[in-house]
């Protein structure tokens, strides 16, 4: 019996989510009294593979094979079968995130294993496999049992946190066997920023509605989330009208994110918006209309004007700095 | 060249949602239904690359899994402009339910491009359009957000963190869609809603199939507490409160 993670890398780099999810894996064996195994895909160096041993990992799988450099749905989910039957895995962990859901999917059918997606929490029992997940874009959470002997879980990012729990972290390479068709779809190109924080990751977001009224206006905003070491966001109609680029948009419809700090600027604060930033810890709000329904779902509000409320910001934000 | 777009039955976005029977079921009392946003994008992208195909895409298929009151539903992807539809006829248990009905469907018909939404709204599962891929053995692009097809070759868009990939993949396949793959979604006109009729609409019966996972019990999240109001001119306060009292930066 083990429990297996899969561990996406970024340029042969893992990251905060990485580490969450074996933060949480190892919780899970050591309530199952197992141990965790750490799956990594594509080229990674020893290491920094050697660094999922400080997360939790007992041992770590590396499969590594130069057609593995993008993502290909059907390769690697079959790589992450192969190595949960090699590994007697009775659950199966992945991050919620664009990858985990492209392909989480798939190795449940595989396994024939039940998968629970967007999972907020510690299993609340193990026997049957109870997990709660997220339901109705935020608005709920259910409590879904799993049926199958193997059960695997997607976590939601920043629902758990990560901790340290060092382990002999052994590194293993994997050599599954692929067919051709495991190989049909292609990247041709690549359109990456890099030296922005990811809207997913950050601690801390900005986010501007219609309030905003222009994109000529975003330059305070921007100034905001870069002093807070944040990233930017905004509400449907914003990128809607290409204010700014689709992959801002939070809500229903757009990405959920739960930071710890979710700044909405001259947002109402509709239903579908609240559906995306609602796990974030500690809401702020500022808009100039005390009935908007944005307050209602903040922890600290401000009624005001943005064009004076976000320069007082700035400087009170510059202040707090130099102190 | 086929297209099938799988539709899912959700409640309207502004829903209130409630539980029965002890939070153990939905309570869709006085409930509107809709096309899950993202199918409802999915048609769309697909009745625009069917006008502009010049006859090379044939027709558009929607299906759906639900029982006979998400006609309704699947009507309105008629009266948009799809050219028939399928619904077997069972409850949506869980998403590899669902999934393995839908790949009898598209075993029983003759489809090149499968459009699925990145998630239902409800029960938020982002699962049936892999899974259905899967069971096919069919490749899958998932968080497209932009489909095309340039002589017979299909030209996609996903979003990967911090940024977008094209990618090309081999027919037949599943493209899992989200924001971005169409703009407006159509709203369907009088002369629309009355094609819809006529249209075929095909009703089959499930094959046996086991969920994965049980719907337990549902919860609503802890309400909020008091929102904390801070004067304008005072936004020294307000980073003060955020460092002291909730300690986020
Ligand atoms: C199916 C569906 C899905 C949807 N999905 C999403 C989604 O994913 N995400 C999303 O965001 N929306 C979504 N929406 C749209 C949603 O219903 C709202 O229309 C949208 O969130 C409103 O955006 P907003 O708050 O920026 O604009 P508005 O509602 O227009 O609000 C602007 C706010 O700015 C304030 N304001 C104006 N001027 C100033 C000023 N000078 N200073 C301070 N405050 C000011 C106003 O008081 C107002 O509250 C969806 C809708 C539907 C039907
Ligand atoms: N009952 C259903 N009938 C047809 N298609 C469905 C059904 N449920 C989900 N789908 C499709 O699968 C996508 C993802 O749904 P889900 O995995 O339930 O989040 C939806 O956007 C639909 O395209």
């Amino acid at each position: 019996m083990s429990v297996l993670v899969y561990n996406q890398n970024w340029d042969g780099k893992f990251k905060k989510a990485s580490y969450e999810i074996l933060s949480y894996a190892r919780e899970v064996a050591d309530h199952m009294g197992t141990e965790v195994t750490a799956l990594s895909i594509g080229n990674v160096e020893e290491d920094e593979l050697k660094k999922l041993a400080i997360y939790g990992a007992d041992k770590i799988l590396s499969a590594d094979d130069e057609r593995l450099a993008g993502l290909e749905n059907q390769a690697f989910s079959s790589i992450i079968a192969q190595a949960a039957e090699q590994e007697n895995a009775s659950v199966v962990i992945f991050a919620n995130d664009f990858t985990g859901k492209a392909i989480a999917p798939r190795v449940s059918i595989k396994l024939k294993a039940g998968l629970v997606p967007g999972v907020v929490d510690v299993p609340s029992s193990y026997d049957p496999l109870k997990v709660k997940k997220k339901a109705f874009s935020g608005k709920a959470y259910a409590h879904v049992e799993v049926k199958t002997p193997v059960r695997i879980i997607a976590l939601e990012g920043n629902s758990f946190g990560v901790s340290e729990n060092r382990k002999e972290g052994v590194v293993e390479t994997f050599h599954p066997e692929l067919r051709d068709e495991d190989f049909r779809t292609k990247v041709t190109d690549v359109n990456k920023v890099t030296d922005k924080i990811l809207l997913t990751d950050a601690d801390i977001v900005v986010s501007g509605g219609r309030g905003m009224k222009g994109p000529e206006n975003w330059q305070p905003l921007e100034e905001l989330a870069n002093l807070l070491g944040g990233a930017t966001a905004c509400s449907r109609p914003v990128s809607d009208e290409g204010w700014r680029p689709d992959e801002e948009h939070v809500g229903q419809t757009g990405k959920i994110i739960a930071p710890d700090l979710y700044i909405a600027l001259g947002i109402s604060g509709a239903i579908q918006h609240l559906a995306g930033v609602s796990g974030s810890k500690v809401i702020v709000a500022v808009n100039k209309d005390e009935e908007a329904p944005i307050f209602q779902a903040a922890d600290y509000g401000v009624v005001g004007d943005l064009k004076e409320v976000m320069p007082n910001l700035i400087s009170a934000i510059k202040e707090f700095k130099k102190e | 060249m086929n297209i099938l777009v799988c539709i899912s039955n959700v409640p309207d976005t502004t829903t209130k949602v409630r539980f029965k029977d002890n939070n153990t079921a939905f309570d869709d009392t006085g409930v509107q239904w809709i096309i899950n946003p993202w199918d409802e994008l999915a048609l769309t992208r697909a009745l625009e690359l069917k006008e502009k195909s010049n006859g090379a895409i044939e027709s558009i298929t929607v299906a759906n899994v639900g029982p006979k009151v998400t006609e309704q539903t699947i009507r309105k992807a008629l009266a948009v402009g799809a050219d028939k539809a399928i619904r077997v006829d069972a409850e949506p248990k869980d998403a590899s339910y669902v999934a393995t009905q839908l790949a009898e469907v598209v075993k029983n018909g003759s489809y090149d491009i499968i459009m699925n939404g990145i998630e239902s709204s409800d029960y938020n599962g982002s699962s049936v359009g892999s899974m259905l891929a899967e069971l096919l053995d069919y490749p899958s692009v998932s968080s497209v957000t932009s489909l095309d097809i340039e002589n017979d070759e299909v030209k996609l868009v996903r979003e990967i963190a911090g940024g977008k990939e094209s990618v090309e993949t081999e027919l037949p396949f599943v493209a899992v869609v989200q924001k971005g793959i169409a703009t407006d979604p159509r709203i369907p006109a009088m002369r629309g809603i009355m094609m819809a009729r006529k249209k075929p609409m095909e009703v089959l019966q499930p094959v046996d199939a086991e969920p994965l996972t049980d719907f337990v019990e549902f919860e609503m999240p802890e309400p909020k507490g008091e929102c904390r109001m801070v004067e304008p001119g005072n936004e020294k306060e307000l980073i003060e409160l955020l460092h002291n009292e909730a300690k986020v930066i």
